[in-house]
């Protein structure tokens, strides 16, 4: 079994030790992030002291803004950059010289994306908002600690599942990206479907009532509404397996996906410039 | 170890139409051309032969190359390396080939050379102590041991295509394809690649098919050359066969002792005439080396005399001529 997954730990190994080595990046970010937060927080602090009767609590919703923030690079915002440039390239063909299963290769690639990065960008959040905030004087709007002992282990799974279905997309998006030739065209329509669907502008509990099956439903749901929800005890008890299910379940269906037209795109290959 | 039979591929290209009104048309309907890249190839390759394929730009031999390691799927046609059908039985084939396609890399941009080779260790599953030999082996062939710690992208292109030949046989294949592997090379990385292919096929008796448009990698190493043009092979055989059959003409530098009016010889014809020293060219069919000689030697006086075939990149270039290739 070892012996089986020694190319793609290899790969995940080499990405993600590469990835932990971009730390500037990494703290520029988590200026932008800490400054984004409070400004969200804000805003949702002054919506919710003037409505009335509200899906969820203020504190869930600034556990949700924080998390979101903390986490924010485990979602796949674009195209694995070396992917794109192997297309451009068309380098991309040697992907194919390798006895490997390329599905495989390239999820382990995206798993290492969205498991360094994320590392990197959230512990010094998590930190931030759970330990210095609430230092500082300011509890209420820090990071509180999970709704108790059950939701913390489920967002804990939950959270390993936001990996897999973040990396099913990811890897997805790399196929398009061989088949459309750019990565352009993903890149572009990825950001807002993420922003509105995941819940990362507003939690998606905070949308109209009769949107909410659809919401439910949706696969984005389970990159970050699900375990953020877990976390602060908005979704307990069967509701939250039940939102765990939801994210098995896309992974699994987006995985069956990306294997099928990765199939179908790699046959038609016609690699460039002869 | 390599069989073609009849190999045959054809793409579908989107045509671009002219003008803003074609590209609104282009929207509903697309026009499709069809490009024969490979109308017909065959060959036998024996183990441990050093095939050259060459051609115009164009002709089929990348098509060729990228068949036959598994990448592209003919469209007619079959193959087999080493009884395997490539693209039908891709991950088992890959793992017996080395392939080097010198206008792309191999290697992780980022990584250091040394990460990538061990990056390709596990991705072929090479066990650590074979891994151990082979790749200390391949440095040292290669003379890379002060490159090993170099990211990728920080080294010269020279530099680099000795790292992407070492990584081609990180997993010892039996086959390598080289694509163009000296295209943009400097005198000194040309000489590198050319011995260590030639240390390859000679001394591992690895089998060897090479692309290229210099014609001294082909004399290096090439025992057997096959010529592709417009997706059909021109010519199978030995370069100097070729050679002869599409330039047959050898050439005479004679320089003479003192000055000469004119110099006219029977049996060849003046190229230049440059102060004291002339080239004549001939047909050997017609006229032998040695009579030319005698007769240049009684007829003048001669200081020194060289016999000399016409560049193998002229008798390249007429060949395609010959069958109105565009080189």
């Amino acid at each position: 079994m070892r012996a089986l997954l020694v190319p793609y730990l290899g790969v995940f190994r080499a990405r993600f030790n590469l990835l932990l080595q971009y730390r500037a990046a990494a703290l520029a970010g988590f200026g932008t992030q800490c400054w984004w937060g409070a400004i969200k927080i804000m805003v949702f602090a002054a919506f919710f002291r003037s409505a009335g009767a509200t899906p969820m609590t203020l504190r869930q919703a600034v556990d949700y803004v924080w998390l979101g923030q903390a986490f924010l690079t485990l979602l796949p915002w674009s195209v694995d950059p070396e992917i794109a440039r192997m297309v451009r390239t068309g380098d991309v063909a040697y992907e194919r010289l390798r006895p490997l299963d390329t599905y495989a290769f390239w999820y382990a690639r995206a798993v290492a994306r969205r498991t360094a990065t994320p590392l990197l960008r959230a512990v010094p959040m998590i930190v931030t908002a759970g330990i210095v905030l609430p230092l500082l004087g300011l509890p209420q709007w820090s990071l509180s600690a999970p709704a108790g002992l059950a939701a913390g282990a489920l967002f804990f799974l939950s959270m390993i599942l936001v990996i897999a279905l973040s990396s099913a997309i990811s890897t997805l998006m790399d196929i398009i990206t061989v088949a459309t030739l750019s990565d352009r065209g993903v890149n572009t329509l990825i950001g807002p479907l993420i922003i509105v669907f995941s819940g990362s502008l507003i939690p998606l509990p905070l949308f109209q009532d009769w949107l909410q099956p659809a919401l439910r439903v949706q696969p984005f749901a389970g990159l970050l509404d699900i375990p953020f929800r877990i976390y602060g005890g908005h979704l307990a008890d069967a509701d939250a397996l039940g939102g765990l299910a939801r994210q098995a379940i896309w992974v699994g269906v987006l995985i069956l996906l990306g294997r099928l037209f990765m199939g179908r795109t790699m046959a038609k290959l016609q690699a460039q410039g002869g | 170890m390599i069989v073609t039979e009849n190999l045959t591929k054809t793409f579908r290209v989107a045509e671009r139409r002219r003008g803003a009104l074609g590209k609104v048309a282009g929207l509903f309907h697309r026009q499709w051309r069809t490009v024969e890249a490979l109308r017909g190839i065959n060959f036998k390759l024996d183990e441990d032969e050093l095939l050259g394929l060459i051609g115009p730009n164009g002709a089929g031999k990348s098509t060729t190359i990228k068949i036959l390691c598994g990448i592209l799927e003919p469209s007619a046609g079959g193959c087999e390396v080493g009884g395997l059908v490539p693209w039908r039985e891709r991950v088992k084939h890959v793992a017996r080939i080395g392939a080097v396609f010198g206008q792309r890399t191999q290697l992780w941009w980022d990584l250091p050379v040394i990460e990538s080779f061990e990056l390709l260790r596990d991705i072929y599953r090479v066990p650590e102590d074979r891994y151990r030999k082979t790749s200390s082996a391949l440095i040292d062939l290669l003379d890379l041991s002060r490159l090993l710690d170099t990211p990728v992208r920080q080294l010269s292109l020279g530099q680099r295509m000795r790292c992407e030949l070492a990584a081609s046989m990180i997993h010892e294949p039996r086959v390598l394809f080289l694509d163009e592997p000296t295209i943009g090379l400097d005198a000194v990385a040309k000489l590198a690649v050319r011995e260590f292919v030639r240390t390859l096929n000679r001394e591992r008796g690895v089998t060897v098919i090479l692309t290229t448009h210099d014609m001294h990698d082909i004399e290096a190493l090439a025992e057997r050359v096959i010529v592709i043009g417009k997706g059909v092979i021109l010519a199978d055989g030995s370069l100097t066969s070729l050679r002869r059959g599409a330039l047959a003409e050898r050439r005479l530098r004679v320089q003479f002792a003192g000055e000469v009016e004119t110099v006219n010889v029977a049996g060849a014809t003046v190229r230049r005439v440059q102060d004291r020293s002339v080239e004549l060219s001939f047909d050997p069919r017609v006229t032998s080396a040695h009579q030319l000689i005698a007769h240049v030697a009684a007829a003048f006086d001669v200081e020194d005399i060289h016999l000399e075939d016409p560049p193998i990149e002229e008798a390249i270039a007429r060949f395609y001529a010959l069958h109105a290739l565009e080189a």
